[in-house]
């Protein structure tokens, strides 16, 4: 064991690179269930997203063409879920569950071909200047752009929730569909457009795993990322910072985790994998304490009868 | 005469089965207020419905200030200054007032500016309310208040009120009507949707009756007598249920100084309440909604348990037993929410008798279903108490819920309670329904049982009850005999702790 | 533009009718979806349903039909009783490898030895063991209100690094030479969960699929228990109302279906594969879901939707080493059902009429 051998510069960059996806999946969840639906088919869309991705970045030989067509595949594949739930009403838990299902099915086939391939690199933004301060540069300011794109669109969602109109009526929609019906706003459509938003970032979140993060194609890459933002969004208590300090907390573990393995410490590499699991499990508990927060319309079919 | 505001020509619209408004015809002058009457199901909602624009009407045309006027939608009807107050709130719990009103505006101006102009309309019509504070935390008149300025700060030509007293203590009523007046003063036209006679003849100017979802007649309030309107709105003399003299037996059921925190976010905890309930006795329960009411059935249902001795049936402490216990034992509730509480929609008659009637009626043997006996006793309660249903193997969301009501009430009085607890036994059922189901409590009253009526209807509770108590903010006033008793005595009953402060000192 | 309008009382026409619109719906996709892939549709279809059923090999794919079937229909039934009640155990998939885990456990420590009571005693420890690993998202939920959906999928991952674990340590086959992997239980007498008739594919796993299904049918239909997980699923407040205790309900429902699944597990383990190993599990879990809802969540449907999700299993096989059609074709087949299901579904519920023209 040489504990030594880990780097803590490079142990706190890489947790801001092992954030990233989880944060992106968890902020566009976040949008989805303050809109009152829980489209539990996070980790269906972020697979999709991280085949789309990788798919379109190796034959295009442009990664950010990549991350496009990561976040269109999200946001179509999360139409179907949105087609189900709102306007067949079906059950959002087990669409959800569909969605999962199909994602890994559909992101294996048109993965066939690109298994071992090595997509075309990402470049990295080093910030000028910043990022030539010691230590902190090194963990702040020499990350790729979709890095800080994830913490931009933490700042949009928290902004656009709190001080705009448009989030006002999400959240309205959120709380009482039927209320909002009423007034006269268009509750499906809010809906779908906050589907879709939700889409299209668990797709980049899991193509900033298969281009930047791994970067690699293989079946089932996601590993249960897209339940652990679904917990997240729990534990945030449906505040956009506190899912950026959630996901941020949680890439630390994971990085932390693969640190001791790579370290060769006592405990066996299989205890060590199951940790981000079981620690979810317990922030869970933890969290479900204060269940106050939680968009009073969440999950519920919406019909305008009459 | 003054300048006609709406005209409202031939209105019909139709759903599958139902015709809910058949060729209406109503006109709406400027700065009266205009009574929309009729029972539950005549077509009232459907009627304001279609000139808010949530409903499009099949045929027909409306008039405003001469122009033709179809609004596709909520908003075009607000652009044109046409506002609503809704009976059941369109709020958000978890949002603040400001929050709320600026959702029901068109152009709405920042937040900071908005709560000062909610401040100022607020005090001009005499409605005070406070722009930042959670509307899930409001009474029912504070959050009626938060509704009537989301209208009011749009300057609305026409104001449709759909049942506003039925929230309010009478006193309330007093300081609505009074901003209502002063409205009227400026040009504004209110169109008043009830079914409270009285009230309706203190404030209206002109009337329009429905009945069957047709325009039955028009009518000027103060010159018209309440029960020639109330024949005019039920289509034929009025049954007003038997009361026989009843002997008053032993205490059955007994609340001993109860305190309970609600389960929901938003509820109301019940606070310190004592009360008792003898055989034979009709005991109502009045008060605005969502003061206790939910809360105080879940309590003596058993679906919330409470400390063991404050709860009493027959001396017996039952503040901890399961609701199966108290069928047992002879103690059955009837909840307000029909479908989805006291019945469950998708399933038959049958299974909703085997809901409650397992227990007292041997539907089941160690555990196993006897499904022949649910689906006789299922049709007992169907022929007894008339509940027009193709038979028990029709789910209970298909039945109308004045047919449901009576099947739920009929559910319980046919297993022969000890003493029964309603709570609203007959919101939202028409008139006919209505008073079979106050008759079949007071024959069960008569037959010896303790009957507990929980009710926001002040006549109803007036009219069956032997004493009357009040629930406001989960605290119950000491219970008076409800003969002789004025209708301000009531008022401060549910308008707060006065009543009790006076009976300590 | 189509409009939806609530019937008064649920369809009972479309109630039985949604399965199979659903089937040929998805056939006609999946044949789509083949033709795309450069296969001849017809074909393929005909491969995945027909062969396994009447070719002239069907002597030796109808047995597989049983060893794929039984599992399935042994997860989805108890998964149906929690689903019927809306409580969501997606972790079937978890629970199955503990069962495995703990039966072969059981076999493994009393090797060699033969006795009567080593089988009946594995699928004891298998049951016990799918349980209580249920019983934590369950204990969870009813102590802390904890979200069983997200607990009992996580412990999934949790049981998956077990099994790798306990293949490449405890359980590991002392004369494997280094392979990971248990014994063979198929070589071990006591533990073999044997053909009950030779060549037939019927194993104890089947009988016990069977009874599940007999089990689910009274508990729904004739007991209380039953009329209080549909009550509870149709109108959660009229269930309290009735007197049903939520904690109860939610450690019964999750409880069963952990013991049906870790039960599946051990007959797998026992049976058909014979070894522990580090993928052992074939997402019969997750597919159990889908076989859940196909069935409509009735014990009979499950029955018959167990049957043909195994179908597309043994069938897919032979397409996959006839045809060349990726495996992953036939998992995207098995996603789209669910779909087309939930999509259909509404019909149940809803009548689809043509907008009227809107009185203008």
């Amino acid at each position: 064991m040489d504990l030594s051998a880990i780097n803590p510069t490079l142990l706190l960059a890489s947790l801001m690179v092992a954030a990233t996806p989880l944060l992106l999946a968890a902020i566009g969840e976040l949008v989805v269930e303050r809109a009152g639906v829980l489209n539990l088919g996070v980790e269906g869309m972020m697979i999709t997203g991280a085949i789309c991705g990788f798919a379109i970045a190796v034959n295009t030989g442009s990664p950010v063409l990549g991350l496009v067509a990561a976040a269109i595949g999200g946001a179509v594949l999360s139409l179907l879920f949105a087609a189900l739930t709102q306007y067949a009403l079906a059950n959002q838990v087990a669409s959800g569950l569909a969605l999962t299902l199909f994602g890994l099915g559909l992101s294996a086939l048109i993965g066939q071909g690109y298994q071992g391939i090595k997509p075309p690199s990402f470049p990295k933004a080093d910030i000028p200047f910043l990022s030539d301060i010691p230590f902190i540069g090194g963990i702040l300011f020499r990350h790729d752009f979709v890095v800080y794109l994830a913490i931009a669109l933490t700042a949009a969602v928290w902004w656009a929730l709190k001080y705009t109109r448009a989030g006002l009526v999400l959240r309205a929609v959120g709380e009482n569909h039927d209320a909002a019906h009423a007034l006269g706003y268009k509750v499906v459509r809010i809906r779908v457009a906050a589907i879709c938003f939700g889409g299209a970032c668990a797709g980049l979140g899991g193509a900033y795993i298969s281009l930047i993060r791994v970067p690699q194609w293989t079946e089932g890459m996601t590993a249960g990322i897209g339940w652990i933002a679904l917990a997240l969004v729990v534990f945030a208590s449906w505040k956009p910072w506190r899912v950026m300090l959630g996901a941020y907390l949680f890439g630390g573990l994971t990085v932390l985790q693969l640190n001791l393995q790579a370290a060769g410490v006592a405990i066996p590499v299989e205890y060590l994998a199951m940790s981000p699991y079981l620690i979810t499990i317990i922030v869970l508990v933890i969290m479900s304490a204060d269940k106050s927060r939680a968009p009073a319309a969440l999950g519920r079919s919406f019909h305008a009868s009459q | 005469m003054t300048e006609i505001l709406l005209q409202i020509d031939g209105l019909t619209k139709a759903y599958p089965g139902v015709v809910a408004n058949a060729d209406v015809s109503l006109t709406i002058r400027k700065g009266e207020v205009h009574a929309l009457l009729g029972e539950n199901g005549a077509g009232k909602s459907t009627l304001v419905k279609m000139i808010y624009g949530l409903v499009k009407p099949d045929s027909g045309q409306m008039m405003l200030r001469g122009a033709p006027y179809a609004p596709a939608q909520p908003r075009a009807a607000r652009a044109a200054g046409v506002a609503m107050v809704f009976q059941h709130f369109s709020l958000f719990d978890a949002l603040d007032v400001a929050e709320n009103i600026a959702l029901g505006m068109e152009t709405p101006p920042p937040m900071r500016s908005l709560a000062q102009q909610i401040r100022q309309v607020s005090e001009t019509y005499g409605l005070p309310l406070d722009p930042y504070r959670t509307v899930g935390e409001l009474s029912a008149g504070e959050r009626q208040r938060v509704e009537i300025i989301r209208c009011l700060l749009q300057s609305p030509q026409l104001l449709i009120m759909d049942e506003p007293t039925s929230v309010l203590t009478p006193q309330e009523v007093e300081i609505l009507f009074e901003t209502l007046r002063k409205l009227t003063a400026e040009g504004v036209a209110i169109l008043y949707i009830s079914h409270k006679l009285e009230e309706i003849r203190a404030l209206c100017d002109a009337a329009t009756i429905l009945r069957l979802g047709r325009n039955v007649g028009t009518c000027v309030p103060a010159e018209t007598k309440a029960r020639d309107m109330a024949e005019m709105m039920v289509g034929s003399t009025l049954h007003t249920p038997e009361r026989h003299p009843r002997a008053m037996g032993d205490v059955l059921l007994a609340l001993d100084n109860l305190s309970q925190p609600s389960a929901s976010a938003f509820g109301t905890s019940l606070k310190n309440i004592t009360v008792s309930v003898q055989a034979g006795e009709i005991l109502g329960i009045g008060g605005v909604a969502g003061n206790g009411q939910d809360e105080l059935l879940a309590v003596l249902s058993g679906e919330m348990q409470a400390p063991a001795k404050a709860v009493q049936f027959l001396g017996q402490p039952i503040g901890q037993a399961s609701p199966q216990a108290r069928r047992q034992m002879g103690l059955l509730c009837a909840p307000e929410e029909r479908l989805g509480h006291a019945a469950a929609p998708d399933m038959s008659l049958t299974e909703n008798a085997l809901l409650t009637g397992a227990q007292r009626q041997g539907l089941a043997s160690r555990g196993f279903l006897k499904w022949g006996a649910a689906r006789r006793f299922a049709e007992e309660i169907i022929a007894r108490f008339d509940v027009r249903t193709p038979g028990p193997d029709v789910a209970a969301r298909a039945l109308s819920g004045g047919n449901l009501q009576k099947f739920v009430i009929g559910r319980e009085v046919m297993q022969a309670p000890k003493v029964l607890v309603v709570n609203q036994p007959t919101w939202g059922v028409d008139a006919a329904a209505a008073a079979a189901i106050r008759q079949a409590l007071l024959d069960l009253a008569a037959g010896g049982a303790a009957v507990l009526v929980i009710s926001q209807d002040l006549d109803e509770l007036m009219e069956i009850s032997d004493r009357f108590a009040a629930l406001n903010e989960g605290r119950l006033s000491a219970a008076k005999p409800t003969a002789g008793l004025s209708v301000d005595e009531i008022g401060l009953m549910m308008g707060g702790a006065h009543g009790m402060e006076v009976a300590h000192v | 533009m189509l409009r939806l309008e609530k019937r008064p009382q649920p369809s009972r026409l479309w109630t039985y009718l949604t399965p199979v619109l659903a089937v040929v719906l998805t056939m006609l996709c999946g044949g789509v979806l083949f033709a795309l892939l450069g296969k001849d549709p017809v074909l393929a279809i005909r491969t995945i349903f027909w062969e396994p059923l009447f070719s002239e090999f069907a002597f030796y794919y109808r047995p597989q039909l049983l060893v794929k079937g039984a599992p399935l229909v042994l997860i989805a039934i108890g998964l149906s009783l929690g689903f019927k009640a809306g409580i969501w155990n997606i972790g079937a998939e978890g629970q199955y490898i503990i069962g495995a885990l703990c039966g072969a456990g059981v076999a493994l420590a009393f090797y060699p030895l033969e006795a009567a009571f080593i089988f009946p005693l594995m699928v004891l420890a298998g049951g016990l063991g799918g349980w209580a690993w249920a019983m934590i998202p369950a204990i969870l939920k009813v102590r802390f209100g904890t979200n069983e959906i997200l607990v009992s999928l996580m412990l999934v991952y949790v049981a998956e690094q077990l099994l790798a674990s306990m293949s490449l340590g405890l359980l590991k086959n002392p004369q494997g030479f280094g392979f990971p992997g248990s014994r063979n239980l198929q070589q071990y007498p006591s533990a073999h969960n044997a053909e009950l008739l030779a060549g037939t594919g019927m194993h104890w796993g089947v009988v016990a699929a069977l009874i599940a299904v007999i089990f689910a049918y009274v508990l729904l239909n004739r007991h209380m228990l039953g009329f209080h997980i549909r009550l509870t699923g149709d109108a959660p407040r009229a269930a309290r109302f009735a007197g049903v205790s939520p904690t109860r309900l939610v450690l019964f429902c999750l409880g069963v279906s952990g013991a049906l699944a870790g039960l599946a597990g051990l007959f797998e383990v026992a049976g058909p594969s014979g070894v522990v190993s580090i993928d052992f599990n074939a997402g019969y879990g997750f597919t159990a879901i889908i076989v859940a809802f196909l069935g409509r969540l009735h014990p009979v449907g499950i029955l018959l939707a167990g049957g043909l999700m195994a179908l597309t299993y043994v069938g897919g096989d032979i397409a996959q080493s006839k045809l060349g059609l990726p495996k992953a074709a036939i998992q995207l087949f098995q996603g789209m059902l669910l779909f087309f299901l939930l999509a259909v579904d509404l019909t149940t519920n809803y009548r689809i009429r043509a907008r009227r023209k809107e009185a203008s």
